[in-house]
């Protein structure tokens, strides 16, 4: 389709933002800058609609499905007589769907950043960053071959360093930035050798190598395929490289909403649905390692938001078990048909599109609480309903999403992927629907412990009157219009998402696929949901209730466990302080300071004496250049003579 | 025969009309008409390029099979031009200055007489044709090297490099001798039946070389380099170094495969031999250099070892990985010595050492950060262009069965890694109470140094260009 031709700007227009705001941008005024990249992200916005409304539009082919279009391709450095690394724009179902995803949060946060970063220092520096990392999503998204989405990958990665340790006065950002750097790269790794065993084998590249190609490949595909979602696991932060996204939260809170919420951290999940045909034909086994890797993980997540105290934490962490629903959705897959078990395909997407919105809106909102507050502690909010009633009401709409309450947008999809747990196994149900209920307990708690309960402000400020407190507490106040509009766009899709008959534009097998709520399990669901949000009202709504503190106090050991993560961090840093660095990193260190160091040494030292030996050949002599010249040819001739 | 044939050489042509329209202007041109002369001779090279590249599709033979031009060949001359215009653009503050101001139009002259040398060098299908070219493409440029005459080290220069120069003629002279001598001819298409492989015919081979490889500095015939280099005027030196180093090499390759196509097991061993040599002896001086021109001129020596890697395969993909090879080295290089002519005026003449960079990237930011990216990637790293022509001449090395050859390569690629970013260390991080002071660039330079620039940046990341070179070979 010709009309699609202007997919470049897609892709240009963010890198041309970010070449100029990188440029030249410290000679621009801050509200220049943060105008240049929001109407750049605009334009990029809009011509992702329009590339969503041509595509959709255009309707299906003779197959009955949405033609798969490439309207750039170019090769880009030929490997060998087949293999070649190409670099391009794959136009699909999800590669749009993901379009729309990553522009429209995206522009949310470029508009809430303006009035978020207000005044903060390196301003037009944060808005270049911005954009490198909207251009590298989109271009990994809309990769037309595995290896170019691993290159967008890792631009992905640094510009998500970037972003996290955009404080970078802070020794805590700059530890974060460097552990979300190291972690994902060391995930990365596999992903790179599963890559190249892939190409390897079948001889290309391509998302769609073709039938003979990979069962020529056999045996070598599911690995390959695990080791790529070892990768899929580090960005996308499954149990255990899960790590660094909770210290992630130390990067400015918009960059939290748009990575480490709605585009980054999907992009695992993103990257096994790329796969998914090869992996439900030639390699199921894996694809169930991954359900039930994110199985654990959704549960892992969700008891330890549960205790956490600082709410970007708790937000992290519920981050990564609702990811570990997209994962669980992929991996029940048993067949293409999503009639008859591929159905968590088109559960995952749908999930991934509405998470993305309400995830988004938790953070910003999360923002405008710690704009308000000037903290990230929930023992500093409490009350903070009628200080900041746009704040409460949409982040309301986003907790009820995320618990699974109909007609939110999070209800459908949930739905849908307990369905396919379901279908996979009764136990597989069971174990996400407790995680569900979990959901909802936690994110309650979050929102009474914000919102409800005694006001921080107002018990300052009576101790302040009192006498006791010299310092008048700042009265908490609402968000300016930058902010609170993004929130109000982002609760308003949130509350209408769940209506957009997902299954007409993306499933497993690309034909229509009509979404009917399976009522059993939705009204299990709704009703543990319930219950969840029931058991965090008693609990949190009066702040210290005495059931609360018999809770904290029987159970004090698994909740100062849960507190701690589980010791997760600290068992990474015994295997690799301990372990990796006394047995693997001090022999080699030793070896490279003796023996290459050592050679290296003498090899400079033979080097220099050698210079010195043939240095008199440069004497500057013309008659002693002829003779060598001429010496020079003869021991060629001569070697010619005697070895050819 | 019809005179009109004549017009089928057309880039030769249109390049001796550009001669003669200098001539006449430095002749006939006095006062403040001269001022328009350095952009007249920049426009004049643009539109060769245009004519170059317009004869890109098409092959034209002339006089029996004497000349040969094909479209590979057209976009050689048109890459090379390129690369002169923007050595002519950077002459520009040189040629203000009293000493040579009255000699401007004397240098266009004699570099485009060098050219045209070239022109005919990298056309020629005979050997008479080929060794005229080959000295019209090598007398002027001793005149050139000792431009400066009352510079004690530039007449130096000149003479040794004539002196070189003539005994690498007589060589390589001595050598075709013995090729006419045993086939009876001077064309290469008759000659090539011919080839057997005979002692004498090898002699004849090693003696060829020789004279080329004095010309493209390979290992053992290199001894010249440093001394012209140092010695003769930056401009001159660029010169030297991409353009009249390109064609030889493209030279190099046309002959070894078409003339010694039944030798191809000698020369590949004999190539061989000259390229390690050429990578590891170079690399070696290189690290101990201090002096920069000097150590450019090591350091092409090394890098002509790398283009020999893309001769070696004599496939088609070594001529495109040959030619995509020196359009990289040519705006890399260029960037390189630009940066030190604009460097050297403003230091008094004085000659430039890696201690006078020190601290560069305070006072001329700009600058460093240029000279940065064109070490890169003449070091061959990533995302710049060097890496792309590195891999490709790799790749094409490999894929004709030399791997050994290109594991030293690589070897040697990390050691130049180290000798590359000492410069760069030194302006970014070495301390320097009094760094060279801002440096204005004159437009003229300024453009070229974008020009280079954009080379630097842009020609490996855009892949087409490999491409589209691959099918005009």
């Amino acid at each position: 389709m010709e009309q699609l031709d202007f997919t470049i700007l897609i892709l240009a227009l963010p890198l041309i933002c970010f070449v100029v705001l990188g440029l030249c941008g410290m000679k621009m005024s801050h509200k220049v800058a943060g105008l240049l990249g929001s109407i750049t992200l605009a334009g990029v916005t809009l011509l992702s609609y329009a590339t969503a409304a041509i595509y959709f539009g255009a309707g299906r082919n003779m197959d009955g499905i949405y033609q798969t279009i490439t309207p750039y391709n170019i090769k880009w450095l030929p490997l060998g007589e087949t293999l070649s690394i190409d670099m391009g724009i794959m136009l699909d179902p999800i590669s749009v769907m993901m379009l729309i995803v990553i522009s429209t949060v995206s522009l949310m946060v470029h508009i809430y950043s303006l009035g978020y970063m207000k005044g903060e220092k390196g301003f037009q520096r944060y808005y270049a960053y911005l954009s490198l990392f909207t251009f590298s999503m989109l271009g990994l998204v809309v990769a037309t071959n595995i290896f170019q989405m691993y290159v967008f990958w890792e631009l992905v990665g640094v510009s998500s360093y970037l972003l996290i340790g955009f404080y970078y006065t802070k020794p805590a950002a700059i530890a974060a930035s460097k552990k979300a750097f190291i972690v994902t790269r060391f995930a990365d790794l596999f992903f790179l050798i599963g890559i190249l065993l892939y190409g390897f084998y079948t001889g290309t590249y391509s998302f769609t190598p073709g039938e003979a190609v990979l069962i020529s490949a056999g045996a070598v595909i599911p690995i390959a395929l695990g080791l790529m979602f070892v990768g899929g696991a580090g960005k996308s932060a499954m149990f255990p490289l899960h790590i660094w996204l909770p210290d992630a939260m130390e990067g400015p809170t918009p960059v939290s909403a748009l990575i480490h919420a709605a585009t980054m951290v999907v992009a695992g999940v993103y990257l096994v649905a790329r796969m998914f045909p090869i992996f439900i034909d030639f390699a199921p086994e894996t694809l169930h390692i991954i359900a039930y890797v994110g199985a654990f993980t959704a549960l892992y997540a969700a008891i330890v938001a549960c205790v956490q105290t600082d709410i970007k934490r708790v937000l992290a962490f519920s981050t990564i078990s609702q990811i570990a629903f997209m994962m669980v959705a992929l991996g029940v897959c048993t067949s293409t048909d999503p009639h008859e078990g591929g159905l968590g395909y088109m559960a995952s997407m749908f999930h991934l599109f509405t998470h993305a919105m309400f995830k988004g809106l938790l953070f910003l909102g999360a923002g405008a609480i710690i704009h308000a507050v000037h903290s990230n502690e929930k023992c500093h909010m409490g009350g903070l309903r009628k200080y900041m009633p746009i704040t409460h009401i949409t982040f309301l709409i986003a907790c009820l999403a995320i618990a699974g309450i109909p007609p939110f947008s999070g209800f459908f999809s949930k739905d849908e992927i307990l369905v396919a747990c379901y279908s996979y196994s009764t136990m597989m149900g069971i174990f996400m629907s407790i995680v569900a209920a979990l959901t909802a307990f936690y994110m309650f708690r979050l929102y009474y412990l914000i919102f409800w309960g005694k006001s921080h402000y107002e018990e300052q400020l009576s101790q302040y009157n009192a006498g006791t407190l010299d310092k008048k507490p700042h009265k908490p106040h609402e968000a300016p219009a930058t902010m609170t509009i993004p929130l109000i766009i982002l609760a308003v899709i949130t509350l209408f998402a769940g209506f957009i008959p997902f299954g007409h534009f993306v499933s497993s097998n690309g034909h229509l696929y009509d979404i009917h709520l399976d009522w059993n399990v939705a009204t299990i669901s709704v009703v543990l949901a319930i219950s969840g949000i029931f058991m965090a009202t008693i609990m949190y709504i009066k702040g210290n209730s005495p059931i609360t503190n018999a809770i904290n106090h029987n159970m004090s050991n698994i909740i100062e466990a849960a507190y701690h993560r589980f010791y997760m961090d600290e068992l990474w840093l015994f295997v690799t302080k301990r372990i990796i660095f006394n047995c693997i990193s001090r022999p080699i260190a030793w070896f490279d300071r003796h023996i290459i160091d050592g050679t290296m040494d003498m090899l400079a030292t033979v080097t220099q004496k050698i210079g010195d030996v043939v240095r008199p050949i440069q004497s500057g002599n013309v008659q002693s250049y002829s003779m060598w010249f001429l010496g020079g040819a003869l021991v060629i001739l001569t070697a010619l003579i005697v070895f050819a | 025969m019809n005179y009109l044939e004549f017009f089928s050489m057309l880039p030769e042509i249109s390049l001796l009309a550009v001669f003669v329209l200098i001539f006449i202007f430095d002749l006939v041109a006095t006062g403040h008409r001269r001022r328009i002369f350095h952009i007249m001779t920049s426009l004049l090279m643009l539109a060769q390029i245009a004519v170059c590249l317009s004869c890109c599709d098409g092959e034209q033979t002339l006089f029996g099979g004497m000349y040969h031009n094909n479209s590979i060949t057209s976009f050689m001359k048109a890459m090379l031009t390129f690369g002169s215009l923007l050595v002519i653009l950077q002459s520009h503050k040189w040629l203000r200055n009293t000493h040579s101001y009255y000699k401007q139009g004397e240098f266009f002259i004699l570099l485009l007489s060098t050219l045209v040398g070239m022109y005919f060098m990298m056309s020629a299908r005979h050997f008479l044709l080929f060794f005229i070219g080959m000295e019209l493409a090598s007398l002027p440029l001793a005149c050139l090297v000792a431009f400066d005459k009352y510079r004690h080290h530039s007449a130096e220069a000149g003479i040794k490099y004539i002196l070189s120069s003539m005994f690498a003629s007589a060589v390589m002279l001595y050598g075709i001798s013995f090729l006419y001598g045993t086939t009876g001819t001077l064309y290469f298409d008759d000659m090539v039946a011919k080839i057997d492989g005979s002692a004498m015919q090898v002699f004849a081979m090693v003696m060829f070389t020789a004279g080329l490889g004095f010309k493209i500095s390979l290992v053992p015939f290199h001894l010249w380099t440093a001394d012209s280099y140092q010695g003769a005027p930056t401009v001159v030196t660029a010169y030297l170094s991409v353009i009249s180093k390109g064609a030889a090499v493209f030279t190099m390759f046309i002959i070894l495969t078409k003339v010694f196509a039944p030798m191809t097991k000698e020369w590949q061993m004999m190539l061989y031999i000259m390229t390690v040599a050429s990578i590891t002896i170079a690399n070696l001086f290189a690290i101990k250099q201090n002096n920069l021109k000097r150590f450019m001129a090591f350091s092409s020596i090394s890098q002509a070892g790398y283009i020999m890697l893309a001769v070696i395969s004599g496939t088609a993909s070594g001529m495109t990985s040959m030619v995509y090879y020196i359009l990289v080295y040519i705006v890399a290089n260029l960037a390189v010595f630009g940066i030190i002519e604009t460097l050297e005026h403003h230091n008094e003449n004085v000659e430039l050492t890696r201690t006078h960079c020190n601290g560069l990237y305070k006072t001329n930011p700009k600058l460093s950060l240029l000279m940065t990216l064109a070490l890169f990637s003449l070091a061959g790293i990533p995302p710049f262009a060097g890496f792309f022509s590195k891999f490709f001449i790799f790749m094409s090395a490999f894929d004709a069965g030399f791997w050994v050859l290109v594991f030293i390569a690589l070897i040697n690629t990390v050691i130049s890694l180290y000798y590359y970013l000492l410069i760069v260390k030194a302006m970014y991080i070495k301390p320097n109470e009094a760094p060279i002071p801002e440096i204005k660039c004159d437009p003229y330079s300024r453009i070229s140094l974008v020009l280079c620039l954009i080379g630097v940046v842009l020609l490996g990341v855009c892949s087409f260009i490999y491409t589209s070179i691959d099918k005009l070979v």
